[in-house]
């Protein structure tokens, strides 16, 4: 090796910053953008932590002046909960990847919490956490942000545990060969072969997580009755008020909020995470955003990335130090201790037992059950019913599109948009309709669910019928093959697995959208359709504990046997019988 | 069965009474393997898929610990701490990282400091002829260049001992032999401080193209059933007589294990009457198999080397082949030559159903499974049975992976011979309706 060559190593990484060339105009644009957002951020954390007592002297008041600033920390909300819930994910999901163990419990711990009805925890949250911070509006800002953390965490984490259970042996092994330590091996494997997934997991959570804020800033849980500053309980003040030009400014901005935050914050975050995509194959279509490119042609995408190296190499610090011993194949816990740690979850899940049903016993009779189940089932159909009607209206027209690469191109973020936005926004326009024509509740009440979670099946097709390869379409052709034979044996073959996905994830979506759609009001306005989700909202609303819980306890029986006896076999047909790659 | 150390050298790996199982299973993979290995040679591994080379290989490398005996590097007067690196068939480069920081790798986790690291990395980068290539990622590299980058990234970090796992096997055939040559030159020369190269193959000529001493293996389970000492001086030409003797030997060695570790008259697969595991051989296989043997050159007797030669496949694709026709009585397998029976050279001269017909006549009369179906398909008055019944039949003798793909292997064979019929959706067997 010629001595040259030890010259050749880069700088050191803090000197590509302080390169003294002349700065460029994205770089100009670039620091203008930072430095705002940093402002931003600080006016809106000024309002989190001050006294309660301002939410009282400072109440939401109907300006639209004031929308932008309440757009503002409803924004920081979100982002408070994308924070914790990615922390959590990555501590719990390598967690349960790791460890057998821990596995064991995390697992279907995190599969039930992603069915259940995240709105009726408010109850129990609010009350907790405004004990943690007395006096403050932090408690209550946690139990908002707690409210959309849950919206998102376990999914989040449940994408990532499978990644890293899908990991190829070969580069685990070559982790175990080359001695990587725990914590390098997470750095340089575990964490970026889990990114595209959790990155694409979050975004989708994020558009669920939307749809919580906006419910969980005006709350009213027994007495207590909390309106955050933020655009749900500017929405809420606007329906008390039957302001319906309110209304319409909160929508206008949410959406504008919605678009900037997809532009501005996931964009770049999907580009940037392309690079962590398993293949090794240069891929074709790579994810683009203007942002991204803009912050690459500047010298800022240091900066903005120097935190996450930072982290890392402070993680590395823990590091221990290099062991000279041979790593040998996984090592068996000794009996003694399996059969404690067994004997350890028997007597967890006995003692749990025994605490709910106690519970159970004391503050409900079987008649109450009963009710519940009774109104699920009533829930229960008009999810399956909505399900069915969105497929039919969208399926076709999301295969007309997915089958014309320019429209799929063009709509499929619209599709994207449309989900992320909170449909709650527009249940006043529904309610108005209902009070003003009289409608029957239970019947038009029920749209309301699958608003926002339609959209899902729709870009899910899209998705399904662009993937369709264009020699079975030309064969289609060839052969003539059209009308009902090309659905039955072309398009709906080719889309299953996809509009499983879609139609899975919708139904989960609108389970989750009862609690809040099956009740709503327009001034003194009540409109209530009978099911489990008014059952568990008029509960919260009534502070009845118990009957918050066996609303949450029944509604999570049903989706959980619904994902188990309905949409799990369908996919499981799909993967088998459908799958064209 | 022990295997002879060279005197003088010393040792570097030993292995003693290996056994390994799956675990939870009773399937053995590795039954009794010994084996030394000394410093200065390179020792390949040759075995079907199901011999568990690769289980031996990764219990040395420490990623696996055997189920029985011991696998341990030992030290040396001149190796006080040995050390293994390892090359994978799929590469295992972390696509998100640089060549060099794949390369890197290994080095930063043993602290070595940045300066020095990236300095070893260069030089090791340089040595297998990558330079240019350093900031490139391993997707914009060809399949022989990314192996290089495996190689590198093993080579850098000084080991005693360099595993290799099939390293060439999914590299195309041109590419697969600059890299083996450029790697005997670097041996040969000296150039890389490697004691010792174990490889793990199924490829014949490559394994006497490299090695200096190659071990052979039955499978299910794995032994070693032969030692094979190459002698022939390198660089080694694969049109030397010698070189084709001791290939056409090494052919009919991995053919006679079957006599040894089978003793009955069936027995060219693991496992006697429905307990047979058989292999996923399709009926296009063995139709082609026996045409090409019937033909120009062959005329029904064609040597095993000479068969792979024109077929293009490799031996561990071929064995398969040619003993399910020996399974069939199709053809017999003597030494390293495989001989069609006359029945086989009427199936080459007939139409398709007279092949469906000796087809299922050899099927009903030779493979107990096939007879066990259609018996019970018989005996039912629906003339149905789950196919779920006999995999849990199957599973009681095998792995549920075996039992899985032999029930497979013979849906596929029964179908083709129209013996019985098979609906995927039902995972039913029924009898072929009769109009």
């Amino acid at each position: 090796m010629s001595p040259d060559r030890n010259s050749a190593r880069p700088l050191p990484a803090f000197s590509r910053m302080l390169r003294l060339t002349r700065p460029s105009r994205e770089d100009a644009i670039a620091f203008v953008i930072l430095a705002g957002l940093g402002v931003l951020f600080f006016r809106a954390a000024q309002g989190a932590v001050a006294p309660l007592s301002t939410l009282r002297l400072e109440p939401v008041v109907l300006d639209p002046w004031f929308l932008p600033y309440y757009a503002l920390r409803t924004t920081l909300r979100m982002f408070a909960a994308l924070f914790a819930s990615t922390v959590f994910t990555l501590v719990v999901a390598t967690l349960a990847a790791r460890s057998r163990h821990a596995g064991q419990l995390i697992v279907p711990a995190l599969d039930i919490l992603q069915s259940l009805p995240i709105f009726g925890f408010l109850t129990f949250t609010v009350t907790f956490f405004m004990g943690l911070f007395p006096g403050s509006v932090l408690g209550v800002e946690c139990a908002s942000i707690f409210t959309i953390f849950t919206s998102q965490a376990w999914n989040m984490a449940f994408s990532f545990y499978q990644s890293l259970r899908s990991i190829p042996s070969d580069l685990e092994e070559a982790t175990m060969i080359y001695r990587l330590s725990p914590i390098r091996r997470f750095l340089k494997l575990d964490l970026p072969f889990g990114t595209p997934a959790l990155v694409w997991n979050a975004m989708m959570s994020m558009s669920g997580g939307w749809f919580f804020v906006v419910a969980s800033e005006a709350i009213t849980v027994g007495n207590t009755s909390v309106t955050l500053p933020g655009i749900g309980s500017f929405l809420a003040q606007a329906i008390i008020k039957q302001d319906l030009g309110a209304v319409g400014e909160a929508v206008g901005v949410m959406a504008l909020v919605i678009l900037a935050y997809d532009q501005l914050f996931f964009r770049p975050i999907v580009a940037w995470a392309d690079r962590f995509r398993f293949e090794m194959t240069a891929s074709t279509e790579r994810p683009r955003s203007w942002v991204f490119d803009m912050l690459r042609r500047t010298r800022l995408l240091p900066v903005v990335l120097a935190p996450l190296g930072a982290i890392g190499r402070m993680l590395l610090a823990f590091e221990p130090r290099v062991t000279r011993r041979r790593i040998v194949g996984e090592r068996r816990t000794p009996a003694m201790v399996e059969w404690l740690w067994q004997a350890f979850v028997a007597v967890a899940v006995l003692v749990a037992l025994f605490l709910t049903v106690r519970y159970v016993m004391r503050y409900l009779v079987w008649h109450e059950v009963l009710t519940a189940v009774v109104l699920g089932c009533y829930t229960m159909t008009r999810v399956l019913v909505l399900i069915v009607l969105a497929s039919m209206i969208w399926v076709p027209i999301g295969v007309w599109i997915g089958l014309r690469p320019v429209w799929a191109e063009r709509l499929q973020p619209v599709a994207q948009f449309l989900a992320a936005f909170p449909a709650n926004v527009l249940f006043p326009f529904v309610v108005i309709a209902i009070v003003r024509w009289n409608l029957a509740p239970d019947l038009w009440l029920s749209p309301l669910m699958i608003l926002g979670t339609q959209w899902y099946i729709l870009f899910n097709v899209i998705a399904g019928a662009s993937a369709i390869p264009t020699d079975l379409r030309e064969a289609a052709d060839m052969f003539h093959v059209r009308g009902w034979q090309w659905w039955r044996q072309v398009a709906l073959p080719g889309i299953f697995p996809f509009y499983i996905t879609g139609a899975l994830t919708a139904s989960g979506g609108s389970w989750n959208a009862s609690v809040l759609s099956e009740l709503v009001t327009w001034g003194d306005h009540k409109v209530v359709a009978h099911g489990l989700g008014s059952y568990i909202e008029e509960a919260t609303i009534a502070g009845d504990y118990a009957r918050v819980a066996l609303g949450i306890g029944v509604m999570s029986l049903f989706v959980i046997g619904f994902n188990r006896f309905l949409w799990r076999p369908l996919y499981a047909y799909g993967e088998r019988r459908m799958r064209l790659t | 069965m022990a295997t002879v150390a060279t005197d003088a050298k010393p040792l570097l790996v030993e292995v003693k009474g290996l056994k390994h199982f799956y675990t939870g299973e009773e399937h053995l993979v590795l039954d009794d393997v010994n084996l030394e290995l000394t410093q200065g040679e390179i020792v390949g591994l040759l075995g079907r898929s199901g011999s568990g080379k690769s289980t031996l290989l990764r219990s040395i490398a420490g990623l696996i610990r055997p189920s029985k005996g011991i696998a341990r590097l030992v030290p040396g007067p001149d190796v006080a701490d040995p050390s293994v690196a390892m090359v994978f068939q799929t590469f295992a480069l972390f696509p998100w990282l640089t060549v060099l920081e794949n390369v890197e790798l290994g080095l930063e986790a043993q602290k070595v400091p940045a300066a020095e690291a990236r300095a070893r990395a260069i030089a090791a980068i340089d040595l297998i002829g990558l330079d240019g290539f350093e900031n490139a990622y391993p997707k914009e590299l060809s399949g022989g260049m990314r192996q290089r980058v495996g190689l590198a990234r093993a080579l850098v970090v000084n080991p005693s001992l360099l595993l290799m796992d099939e390293p060439f096997s999914a590299l195309d055939v041109l590419t697969a032999e600059t890299l083996r040559t450029d790697l005997l030159d670097l041996w040969s020369e000296g150039r890389v401080p490697i004691k010792s190269i174990l490889i793990v193959t199924h490829n014949i000529e490559e394994a006497v193209l490299m090695c200096d001493r190659i071990l052979v293996f039955s499978s299910n389970p794995g032994r070693v059933v032969a030692e094979i000492k190459v002698d022939l001086p390198q660089p080694r030409d694969r049109l030397d007589p010698a070189f084709r003797a001791l290939v056409d030997d090494i052919y009919a060695r991995m053919t006679a294990r079957t006599e040894m570790t089978a003793p009955m008259r069936d027995g060219v697969f693991p496992g006697t009457g429905i307990a047979m595991v058989l292999p996923r051989v399709s009926t296009n296989s063995i139709a082609g198999l026996i045409e090409e043997v019937d033909g120009t050159p062959f005329d029904g007797k064609a040597s095993m080397s000479e068969l792979a030669d024109s077929l293009q496949l490799e031996a561990d694709e071929l064995f398969p082949m040619a003993e399910t026709l020996q399974l069939l009585r199709f053809a017999e397998l003597r030494g390293a030559e495989l001989v069609l029976t006359p029945s086989a050279r009427r199936y080459a001269q007939g139409d398709v159903d007279q092949r469906k017909a000796l087809f299922a006549q050899a099927l009903s009369q030779h493979v107990p499974l096939v007879q066990h179906i259609r018996r019970v398909l018989d005996e039912r008055a629906s003339h149905e049975a789950p196919a779920r019944r006999f995999r849990d039949e199957l599973e009681d003798y095998m792995s549920e992976d075996y039992a899985d793909e032999t029930l497979r292997t013979v849906t596929l064979w029964g179908r083709y011979a129209e013996v019985f019929a098979y609906d995927e959706d039902d995972d039913r067997f029924s009898l072929e309706d009769q109009h």
